[in-house]
């Protein structure tokens, strides 16, 4: 396989001509008041998702990924820059974006099939039609046989794809992930991060997906935005020139180490930074 | 043979009721060999054999309805107006901070003591049984309330906030279901306080059910018909117990 030109150190995301951008981000910033003061968690974070594309948003710990992740999803309000879904200003949860969280956000009190019901119950749909749409979501991230099942009953990566699934339920426009393997082992995250690749082919799914892992980006991507740390700033759009349909088979490729490697050039600095200001935070909260 | 081909040690029922055939037999033991005062404790044989008595010739089993309809009733108010408190304190957080360390004062306060200004206020009637037993179950359910609202997983009610549900489809989808086993817990709880409340009050006012029958039985030293009646004190408790449980499982299958 020829390893592909790396994209160079462009800090906005540009798409190709002519297309409509269906998550269009410009500007965000967002800051927090603490007893310190003003702290500045993102900055001037600008880009663009084209319909069908699968974006990551990479960077180190507390660069302010799920602070973006929120504001997109409707959770947070920006302190400066906006955010536009298919055209449509976000100012609160939007229905054209499903999100998928970090923490496991199944309900433990219902069964498999009854939580990728949830939203559709919630927009009042016949109890019949809801549940039949929920099945062929159920049949697409592979838990058929486990629909009567509760949440208790699943493994961690089962239960990350039920919220995939209830998010999918939800017919979104774009799927909105905060590191949602982030808690399982290599093994699994590289066999769902197969499965995502599958839903994203069968649906034309657009997705963004933020992470912290390097591997996990480049094996889903067509682009990959790297952050700084604090305060968050794009620094960085790589465009992922691996072929496609791909699967987990791809991280023994060359050109895969290459930019797992590149990233992490780009990454290491801006994880020491980070991994420094964690260090003085400690030693100063310890004196204290 | 291992555990595993034994009926026996895998119920948990029949280890309970062998459990409590050893401690009567330990204890009819005990008194026969002097080592228990059998005119302070009576012998357990005896007190089963006072149950057919007490139930022809004391009206044990109305009484039995008298007190687990006053349960009842102190169960059916906790619920309706003791976990509304406990969600209202939940969402008036400024009358929350405010009031909340008194609630918690309230548990532990022996409300039984005042019950001559329940008297004043209610009469000598069931009224007064009843509302004492409110006043003792009201803390810990609508303590427990509270905490099970304020355990929600925060990424519940975002996953929530994202699919736009409203306020109310918030408390009902997500915010109750998830505050459930607290809330049951408060209402076991609640429910031991209020019956203690009931058959004490009982007692102390002579009047009611099971509570006064024991009054009765003790006054006429009449032991082993006396602790029979204390088993159906604890039948009630055991029924209410049994009961709450059903309910639980039918509302949230699986914890």
């Amino acid at each position: 396989m020829s390893v592909p030109a790396i994209a160079g150190k462009e800090t906005q995301a540009p798409l190709p001509a002519g297309t409509r951008p269906l998550l269009l981000v410009e500007g965000l910033g967002k800051s927090f008041e603490t007893p310190e003061g003003v702290v500045i968690a993102v900055d001037g974070v600008s880009f663009a998702v084209a319909k069908g594309e699968l974006v990551s948003l990479i960077g180190p710990s507390g660069c302010g990924k799920s602070t973006v992740f929120n504001i997109i999803g409707g959770l947070t309000p920006a302190s400066q820059g906006r955010v536009m879904v298919d055209g449509e200003a976000v100012s609160g949860p939007h229905a054209a974006i499903g999100m998928v969280f970090q923490e496991e956000s199944t309900l433990p009190w219902r069964t498999v099939l009854d939580n990728v019901a949830f939203p559709l119950e919630i927009q009042g749909m016949r109890r019949s039609e809801r549940l039949e749409i929920a099945m062929h979501f159920v049949k697409l991230v592979g838990l058929d046989g486990f629909e009567r099942r509760y949440p208790s009953e699943l493994s961690g990566g089962m239960r990350q794809r039920v919220s995939i699934a209830r998010a999918l339920g939800f017919r979104p426009k774009m799927l909105l992930m905060d590191e949602p393997f982030a808690s399982l082992d290599e093994q699994t995250r590289l066999l769902l991060g197969d499965k995502v690749l599958q839903i994203q082919q069968e649906l034309g799914q657009t997705i963004l997906l933020i992470t912290h892992n390097i591997t996990e980006a480049v094996q889903l991507s067509d682009r990959i935005l790297v952050m700084s740390y604090r305060p968050g700033r794009i620094m960085r759009v790589v465009e992922i020139a691996l072929p496609r349909p791909r699967t987990s088979e791809i991280v023994s490729s060359d050109a895969f180490g290459r930019y797992v490697a590149e990233i992490w050039g780009d990454l290491r600095e801006e994880a020491s930074r980070g991994m420094r200001h964690d260090e003085i935070h400690a030693l100063r909260d310890a004196r204290a | 043979m291992g555990e595993r081909s034994n009926p026996f040690w895998r119920s948990p029922a029949l280890v309970g009721i062998a459990s409590l055939a050893i401690a009567f037999a330990a204890v009819e033991i005990l008194i026969h060999i002097g080592a228990i005062n059998r005119y302070i404790v009576p012998l357990p044989s005896q007190v089963l054999l006072a149950s057919p008595r007490i139930i022809a010739e004391e009206d044990v089993l109305g009484r039995f309805l008298t007190t687990a309809g006053e349960a009842a009733a102190v169960g059916l108010l906790l619920a309706a107006i003791a976990i509304p408190l406990g969600v209202f304190l939940y969402r008036a957080q400024i009358i929350c901070a405010a009031v909340e360390s008194w609630v918690g004062a309230l548990a532990a306060a022996p409300l039984v003591l005042i019950y001559p200004l329940f008297l004043v206020i209610f009469g000598r009637n069931a009224l007064t049984i009843i509302a004492i037993g409110f006043a003792a179950g009201l803390a810990p359910v609508v303590l427990k309330t509270l905490e099970g609202l304020r355990a929600t997983r925060p990424v519940l009610i975002n996953m929530g906030r994202s699919f736009k549900l409203s306020r109310a489809q918030q408390f009902w989808k997500i915010l109750l279901p998830s505050a459930l086993p607290s809330i049951f817990t408060g209402m076991r709880l609640g429910l031991i306080f209020g019956l203690i409340n009931v058959v004490g009050v009982e007692f102390l006012i002579n009047f009611g059910g099971l509570g006064q029958l024991i009054n009765d039985l003790a006054e006429r030293y009449d032991l082993p018909a006396m602790y029979a009646t204390i088993g159906f004190v604890i039948l009630v408790s055991v029924l209410f117990f049994a009961g709450l449980e059903r309910l639980e499982r039918w509302l949230r299958p699986v914890q």
